[in-house]
């Protein structure tokens, strides 16, 4: 076996998990570079997509169904969060709403365990995409290589609505500077509730496609929580682009720590955060605060 | 305290009856309190489940009622954290006074909390965390343990695996003591059996989502066997993750029991077929006790048991052993302890005993098991077994 196809193997795996981490960080950043918010109940949003996604499947035996239902289900749940919770604590700054969506996940989670159990559960990946396809001598999953493609898709899309479209004028308009916006005739409270919402069904977009690589349990999102922080960090607050960045830098460096330097991983993960926040402060792709 | 000062007042009867009978009254009234420090969310949160089910089953078969005193179970949640586990066990003993602690999971919480335990003379029966030296080096006359020592099941399956699947190995397991004690216990019967170690790798712990870069490196060794030890839901991601790369085409997957036991295999579906490994139990175990606890466990919990409820079965069922030895006093820890010592009875595992010199259960078998597909669900179908497994023991100097 040769250093190359080594390499490359792992650069695979690293881009596929970096894959996963963007799909779980876009929504994030979004809805921190909007509202102001760290939403921590973000992880809570993952493992109830996850959830919601097994329970779809089981109702209509379809992967990509689920897909569809469970972001709009966990969207829901998200506006409702945003109006009935978050919005009476926008005022009331930073400590307080990080208090709430903390609360949150132990919320969602133990909600997750009266309705599931906490067994654990799996689903099989789609029927296009059960085997395996041979790379050299190594085989790779054929799923894994669905979740990078989708990835890329989903970054491409997300890229387009924000950078070419009049509702990606008015949120970026609104991650700018959200009173202007408001002065110019944009209804930001209900943009703010599509915005949080919107980033609910991401993160629950994220816990479908994860199941069939990872399975689900309760407490799944408060694991894969801290790296998504980490690539928001990396990335820039706010940022499309960065969150991109972050998650394939997270992912390539968490890959190549584990394969390589296993004893080191964890401090792989930070110490390419401490490099990034040395060099850029603001992150790789992020604007100064206001 | 009240109640029988009150009562004693208004009977207005003799001192000395009133004293003897106050005694037994507060004996009567106090519940014999057990502790529980368990995972009840994280990683091992299924496990806590399983066993406190177990404990449940023998208590409700009981009436909650021991030797004329009710059981009560305080139940705290470690959440497979070390420091959260000495937390709760400090707050069991002190506010809590429980009679008896049970617990934890994770041998990392058992070694956080094994001094605390010592010094406080307090009882514990370990319903699972099997660090070796907890009965070795480390051993504590109040520490008992009703589940296995990390040696138990590996130690015969290095032989077994060396003569019976290939001599060349891949390890891996997860970065913590639970990983190492069961890779080392391993590694030296296949190596003296001939076996050689082409790798070996240990991974992130608590969290670790993806195996991926560990199984590329596996597939670039190419080893005739894996040996593995994982549990819980990351028992669940290594196996199904196994079979996505392909490597069940070209290495045989076997490990410690855990990791196709029956709290996962629902999760791992057909990709844990074929699986070999070592464990003091199946549930397709054809004894009485057996056979009597697995549909009984069924109807009442709507799930099939795995060994984590037999652990706690066997847990309750020594506590009661104890309990009923000293018709329900719990005051003389030197009593209690010596009942302990002394308990046998059965369980769905064989016929249950602490071995003396290190107060760690000898393990009737160890079965050497193969995942099957038994009467259209899937099963740990027993292919061989090694009879009474006790660990070395080496360095404890408990009164043998």
């Amino acid at each position: 076996m040769t250093l190359l196809s080594d390499v490359f193997a792992q650069a695979l795996n690293g881009l596929q998990y970096g894959m996963l981490l963007f799909l779980l960080s876009v929504g994030l950043t979004l809805i921190f570079g909007m509202l102001g918010i760290i939403n921590l109940a973000h992880g809570a949003f993952f493992t109830l997509g996850a959830y919601a996604g097994l329970a779809a499947v089981a109702g209509t035996r379809s992967f990509w169904l689920a897909l569809l239902l469970a972001p709009l289900a966990v969207a829901a749940v998200g506006a409702l969060v945003e109006r009935t919770c978050l919005r009476p604590l926008y005022a009331r700054g930073a400590p307080a709403q990080v208090l709430l969506t903390f609360g949150l996940i132990y919320l969602f989670d133990d909600l997750v365990k009266w309705i599931w159990g906490a067994h654990v559960r799996s689903m099989s990946p789609p029927a296009a995409f059960a085997d395996s396809v041979a790379i050299g001598t190594l085989r790779f999953p054929s799923y894994r290589l669905f979740v990078i493609g989708f990835g890329l898709a989903l970054a491409v899309a997300l890229w387009l609505v924000i950078e070419r479209t009049r509702l990606g004028a008015v949120i970026r308009a609104g991650v700018y500077d959200a009173e202007m916006a408001a002065g110019l005739g944009v209804n930001i409270d209900r943009v703010f509730t599509a915005v949080f919402a919107f980033g609910a069904a991401l993160a629950a977009v994220a816990g479908v496609v994860a199941v069939p690589i990872q399975a689900a349990y309760p407490g799944m999102g408060v694991e894969i929580l801290v790296r998504t922080l980490i690539v928001v960090v990396i990335g820039g607050i706010g940022s499309l682009k960065g969150s991109l960045a972050g998650s394939l830098i997270l992912g390539e460096a968490e890959t190549f720590g584990k394969a390589w330097l296993p004893d080191t991983s964890m401090f792989v993960i930070y110490g390419v955060m401490a490099l990034v926040l040395l060099v850029r402060p603001r992150g790789l792709f992020g604007r100064a605060l206001r | 305290m009240d109640l029988t000062r009150r009562r004693f007042l208004a009977g207005g009867v003799a001192v000395a009856v009133g004293a003897v009978g106050a005694r037994r009254a507060r004996g009567q009234a106090r519940p014999v309190k057990i502790g529980l420090v368990l995972p009840y969310s994280n990683v091992y949160a299924v496990l806590g489940e399983s066993i406190t089910e177990g404990m449940q089953l023998v208590f409700d078969r009981e009436g909650w009622t021991v030797a004329g005193r009710k059981i009560e179970l305080i139940r705290e949640d470690d959440e497979v954290n070390p420091q959260v586990g000495l937390r709760k066990t400090k707050k069991l003993i002190e506010s809590d006074h429980v009679d008896f602690l049970v617990g934890p999971v994770s041998s990392g919480v058992l070694a956080a909390i094994r001094d605390t335990v010592h010094q406080a003379r307090q009882i514990l029966l370990v319903a699972n965390a099997g660090n070796d030296e907890m009965s070795r080096e480390r051993c504590s006359r109040y520490i008992f343990r009703t589940s296995f020592s990390n040696w138990q099941p590996n130690s015969p399956m290095g032989s077994w695996v060396a003569a019976h699947v290939g001599k060349e190995a891949y390890l891996i397991a997860p970065k913590y003591s639970a990983g190492f004690d069961m890779m080392k216990a391993f590694k030296e019967t296949f190596t003296a059996a001939g076996g050689r170690v082409v790798g070996e790798d240990y991974t992130p712990f608590p969290v670790n989502e993806d195996f991926a870069p560990f199984l590329t490196k596996i597939r670039q060794a190419a080893p005739k066997v894996v040996y593995a030890f994982y549990s819980g839901s990351q028992a669940v991601r290594f196996v199904k993750q196994y079979d996505e790369f392909g490597l069940k085409a070209t290495a045989r997957l076997c490990g410690a029991g855990f990791l196709t036991e029956t709290d996962v295999l629902p999760a791992q579906g057909k990709s844990a077929l074929g699986i070999v490994t070592g464990h003091f139990y199946s549930t397709l175990l054809d004894n009485p006790t057996n056979k009597r606890f697995v549909p009984e466990f069924r109807e009442k919990f709507k799930k099939t048991p795995d060994g984590f409820a037999v652990q706690g079965y066997d847990t309750a069922q020594a506590i009661l052993f104890a309990l009923k030895a000293t018709g329900g006093d719990t005051q003389d820890k030197d009593r209690v302890i010596e009942a302990l010592r002394r308990a046998e009875f059965d369980s769905p595992r064989g016929r249950f005993r602490f071995d003396p010199r290190t107060q760690n259960v000898i393990q009737p078998f160890i079965y050497v098991r193969e995942v099957k597909e038994v009467g259209g669900e899937l099963a740990n179908a027993v292919i061989d077994r090694v009879a009474n497994v006790r660990d070395p023991g080496t360095g404890c100097t408990l009164p043998g």
